[in-house]
């Protein structure tokens, strides 16, 4: 299984890792028995996401879609971070291995859950919004 | 940058002297063994010299020996070769800790309308002799269980499996393939029927294998189309393969007495380093009763493959049997049978020692283990809420 040069960078050097303490979106996806676990939080001011962490438990692909997903967020407006597609965060890594696919699927999940959470904290509506997934992993 | 190579358990370099053997059927003595003329005599004389040789190794008869193309044919070998040779048996008992090259001929057994029994282990790995003795059916044609586990290292106590099947006149087959080469294995003192071996797990080279059948054990032949391997494994002898294996085994029975207990002494010593300077792991496998070479480790809140990908990074090379490996995102079913919860089993990392280890690869390894364990534990959401829990 070979992985691109952009997996391993964002693997190695992960963008955005921790926490945002007071976040105003939190969502967690994945579980310990598929051996994925991502959490994202998010900062918005006005409508835009000024800030986006990320912790996660799972493999390299994983690690490294969480971190490129977290950089492709940051500065959009909530209706253009919810259009991010998990083909989006693939193609920004110059692609997964087949069978690491859905780890980019996951990173889609976690901002959804995050983008849910800010929704109902806030009463605001954002179009497009994924309800939650039962995990299938 | 040196590789550091701690995983052995998956192959081992080609042992220089097995590569000086073979180079001579490689280049001029070419001939098929089977043809009548002086120089083909001359290589079947090298294959005989080969299957004493191994035969020797694990006190078996050479005509009990039959070369294959692996260690895992030989298993499947086994497997099928009784099934089909015993039509009207219908049940097989094996462990659930099998290497896959059992698990799996297992499995398609089942698909063809056999019955198995997956034997259960306890945390260490190890199968209880009741649980066999109340498996046993009429119709049972076969026990399989493996010598010593490929990825925990835990040596299953054969002689209290085989006692059982002697007595009701079924035969019993072993993976030996982790066991030959770095424990002793003796066939008569183990009692099993079939035994299977791999040249690349001892300095031999990749492709070659073989399969011990006790005579008298009723095997059907594998592949039919010639005499080779008295009829039960029909094609042109591996010549160079054959002879390779056979001088790496005699080099590593040799040097079995001093390497045991010199890797044995590196796997004790990593594991008491691990266990010492790294909070929240767990040894996986049987704490005295296993391979000299074997560690395998739970690193709790970090996912196996991660953690190997670190180390790769850093120049050393070792294995996971966890979740996304495979791409299965199941964990490893040995780890499972064993009870570990699904975060210790998806964190478990093989670490396997070999004769080109030395204790300097210990010290290298902690300087590459420590940060990289504390790093992905800094990312990780589950160590967040283990904090979060404990405060």
């Amino acid at each position: 299984m070979e992985y691109s040069e952009k997996v391993i960078d964002h693997f190695m050097n992960p963008r955005n890792v921790g926490e945002i303490e007071d976040a105003d979106g939190v969502g967690t996806v994945g579980n310990e028995k598929c051996g994925d676990i991502m959490r994202f939080y998010i900062r918005v001011e006005d409508g835009v996401i000024t800030d986006a962490r990320f912790k996660t438990f799972g493999c390299g692909a994983a690690v490294a879609t969480s971190s490129i997903a977290t950089e492709m967020v940051r500065g959009k407006t909530l209706q253009e971070a919810v259009r991010i597609s998990n083909k989006a965060v693939m193609d920004a890594l110059d692609g997964l291995p087949a069978a690491k696919a859905h780890c980019s699927c996951l990173a889609e999940e976690a901002l959804h859950a995050a983008l849910r959470d800010y929704a109902q904290k806030t009463g605001i509506v954002i179009d497009g919004l994924k309800a939650p997934e039962e995990h299938k992993h | 940058m040196d590789t550091l190579y701690l995983d052995n358990a998956a192959t081992t370099p080609l042992h220089p002297k097995a590569l000086a053997a073979m180079m001579p059927f490689l280049e001029g003595k070419f001939h098929n063994p089977n043809s009548v003329y002086g120089p083909a005599r001359a290589v079947r004389q090298a294959i005989d010299e080969a299957r004493a040789v191994v035969a020797s190794a694990i006190g078996a008869r050479p005509d009990e020996i039959f070369f294959t193309g692996s260690g895992t044919e030989a298993d499947n070998w086994a497997l099928n070769g009784v099934m089909t040779a015993s039509p009207e048996k219908r049940h097989v008992i094996t462990s659930s800790v099998e290497h896959h090259g059992v698990l799996y001929t297992c499995r398609a057994l089942e698909k063809r309308g056999y019955d198995v029994t997956y034997l259960p282990v306890d945390a260490d790995g190890l199968v209880n002799p009741d649980d066999l003795r109340e498996a046993l059916r009429p119709d049972t044609a076969l026990v399989s269980v493996i010598m010593a586990n490929n990825e925990v290292g835990t040596i299953q106590p054969l002689t209290a499996l085989t006692e059982i099947t002697r007595r009701n006149n079924i035969p019993f087959h072993t993976d030996a393939i982790q066991a030959v080469g770095h424990i002793p294995v003796d066939v008569n003192a183990l009692g099993v029927d079939m035994l299977a071996l791999s040249a690349h797990k001892f300095g031999g080279p990749n492709g070659v294998g073989a399969l011990y059948i006790r005579k008298g054990t009723p095997v059907s032949p594998l592949i039919y189309g010639g005499a080779q391997e008295r009829g039960r494994r029909a094609g042109t002898e591996n010549a160079a393969g054959i002879v390779g294996m056979a001088e790496a085994l005699s080099l590593t029975m040799k040097e079995m007495p001093h390497e045991n207990p010199r890797v044995s002494a590196l796997r004790d010593k990593l594991i008491a380093q691990i266990t010492s300077k790294i909070p929240h792991v767990k040894l996986n496998g049987h704490p005295t009763q296993r391979l000299p070479g074997n560690v395998n480790i739970s690193f709790k809140f970090i996912e196996g493959e991660s953690l190997l990908l670190h180390l790769d990074m850093q120049g050393c090379c070792a294995s996971t049997g966890s979740a996304c490996s495979s791409g299965a995102l199941e964990p490893s079913h040995v780890l499972m049978a064993m009870g570990l919860p699904h975060a210790m089993a998806n964190g478990a990392i093989r670490f396997s020692f070999g004769c080109g280890n030395t204790d300097a690869d210990i010290g290298r390894l902690m300087a590459m283990l420590v940060p990289s364990v504390e790093r992905l534990r800094a990312m990780s959401p589950l160590y967040d809420d283990y904090i979060a829990a404990s405060i």
